[in-house]
């Protein structure tokens, strides 16, 4: 495929003993939306970790098979996962801001990877806020509390800090799952426009969702890959009788 | 119907019975050491050194010695006790080891502190012959501490959600700059909290040091930590047990006893104003 981004190749997982993820095979395209969908369970946000290696903050995981990103396997020795992390960031399924003001948790990133300039961080944390369509809505209060804001705010708040580190790669887990429609409308919205600059994989809960904003779409099912392609052909054709059981709602 | 409620009664009475034994123990401590003490408690009492044998005067050198030991200890137990909880919370695997590691730890809190006392005397005063001494007396309470300090410091870090350590991690913070940032500044109320509550518990403990550092009666006040140092809860074993002149010190004693009290409920106090005072800081 041409523009590949992420490249897996024979994926393995384990937590202990037992197989989370089992023999993963897939390419994900630059500056496209790739939606994870599948049941509970199915080992969709693991995988999801697997492309930052958040899974190795948890202990007793062991891997197999490679992730490459830009050609290089980040799974690889001489990978430094903390700039694997800069360069792949994350938004979490419960929005997370840090105790801390609105400036601050958007400067966060900038002032964890050393840099001092004020008015660098200052344009930067602007520009991220307008790029996470927030800053109409807080620039009057950049420095009260983060918390302050509503839920889906406080997920823009976070997409926006994911942001400013300006990554590459934005891995979204269930971004508005805890968010009311209206909300979760404007996360939608504001991942068509990401994907100009980034590429976005999704996991998320709601097919609907996965129709709306991404490309690709990937069924998964017990770790197991057992589809992808063009979101319109899954959802209207799809090669396979179990994701077609799964997206009319025969279970799941 | 009416079995139940008749229960029900008995058993808000029992419950209400047991709160009351030990509300009235403590009561009873307290007015009984006021009413004896209150009366001996004066500037001169907290301001001036011993005199006639300890029979007249005051009690500062005590009040002196307490408060720079408990220094000695809060020195080595705050940054030790700290440290260590970082390490077992946020690095050591959950190995065997580490958990034998916490086991052996928690127990330790349960060792009685006069084996603490004999240890101290073999490690600081003899082997690393710091002699008998406000440093050895305020290791020997700082070990004692450590235990404390530590499983109270690693609650704290427990409670610090997991989606800041994530939230921080994902952004490529290393995992130290995590701590720093993320975990710490939100942890640090409890911990504080925690060891200042062991430090209390420390002030008031005669075993450790009785053969470490303390003093029977100094006629000068300490001028090094290699000094001896007279402390109260020592000065309170003598004069209600040890004195010449047991009957005609008594008032002494009960101050004295009055006096550690209040420093103790002033250390107790102090924690819970400052935990009080991070939480809000956390807040905003």
């Amino acid at each position: 495929m041409k523009d590949s981004k992420i490249k897996v190749n024979g994926f393995n997982l384990f937590y202990g003993s037992v197989q989370a993820i089992k023999n993963i095979n897939l390419t994900i395209r630059a500056n496209s939306v790739t939606g994870i969908i599948g049941p509970s369970g199915c080992g969709k946000s693991t995988f999801l970790r697997s492309l930052n290696r958040m899974n190795d903050v948890i202990g007793n995981v062991r891997t197999e098979g490679r992730v490459e990103i830009d050609a290089e396997n980040i799974y690889g020795k001489e990978i430094d996962v903390v700039d694997l992390r800069r360069k792949v960031g994350m938004v979490f399924q419960k929005s997370n801001p840090f105790p801390k003001s609105i400036f601050e948790n958007v400067a966060y990133g900038l002032r964890i990877n050393g840099i001092r300039d004020r008015n660098y961080i200052q344009q930067k944390v602007e520009k991220s806020l307008q790029d996470s369509a927030l800053w109409n809505e807080v620039k009057d209060r950049l420095n009260s509390s983060a918390f302050d804001l509503s839920g889906g705010q406080q997920q823009r708040l976070c997409i926006a800090r994911a942001l400013a580190v300006e990554p590459e790669i934005l891995l979204m887990d269930e971004p508005a799952s805890a968010l009311d429609p209206t909300a979760t409308l404007k996360i939608e919205e504001l991942i068509h426009e990401l994907k100009k600059n980034y590429t976005i994989i999704i996991v998320t809960h709601n097919m609907q969702q996965a129709a709306r904003v991404s490309d690709f779409t990937a069924f998964f099912m017990l770790g197991e890959l057992i589809e992808i392609g063009l979101t319109s052909t899954i959802f209207t054709k799809p090669g396979k009788k179990m994701t077609e059981d799964y997206i009319t709602g025969r279970f799941g | 119907m009416k079995k139940r409620q008749v229960c029900q009664v008995t058993g808000f009475l029992a419950l209400r019975a047991c709160m009351a034994v030990v509300l009235a123990v403590l009561l009873i401590i307290l007015i009984d050491i006021v009413s004896k003490g209150g009366g001996a408690v004066n500037w001169e009492f907290l301001t001036a050194m011993p005199r006639k044998g300890m029979t007249e005067g005051g009690i500062f050198p005590a009040i002196v010695g307490t408060v720079l030991v408990t220094l000695i200890t809060a020195v080595l137990a705050i940054p030790l006790g700290m440290g260590c909880a970082v390490y077992l919370n946020e690095y050591a695997k959950d190995t065997p080891i580490t958990r034998i590691i916490r086991i052996a730890i928690r127990n330790l809190s349960g060792v009685p502190s006069i084996v603490y006392g004999l240890f101290g005397v073999v490690l600081f005063v003899q082997a690393l012959r710091l002699g008998t001494s406000i440093i050895s007396a305020g290791f020997t309470l700082g070990l004692m501490t450590l235990p404390w300090t530590i499983t109270a410091s690693e609650e704290a870090l427990k409670n610090v959600p997991r989606a800041y350590r994530d939230g921080a991690l994902a952004l490529g913070a290393t995992k130290w700059q995590t701590i720093r940032t993320n975990v710490l500044p939100y942890s640090i109320g409890g911990m504080l909290t925690g060891t200042i509550l062991g430090l209390a518990r420390a002030a008031g403990e005669t075993a450790p040091i009785l053969f470490t550092g303390a003093a029977f009666y100094l006629p000068r006040l300490p001028n090094s930590v290699f000094s001896q140092f007279m402390a109260l809860p020592y000065h309170l074993y003598i004069m209600s047990t040890q004195h010449h002149a047991i009957t005609k010190v008594r008032p002494i004693a009960y101050g004295t006893a009055l006096v550690l009290i209040v420093l103790v409920f002033a250390m107790n106090f102090g924690a819970v104003v400052l935990r009080y005072k991070l939480r809000k800081v956390k807040k905003e």
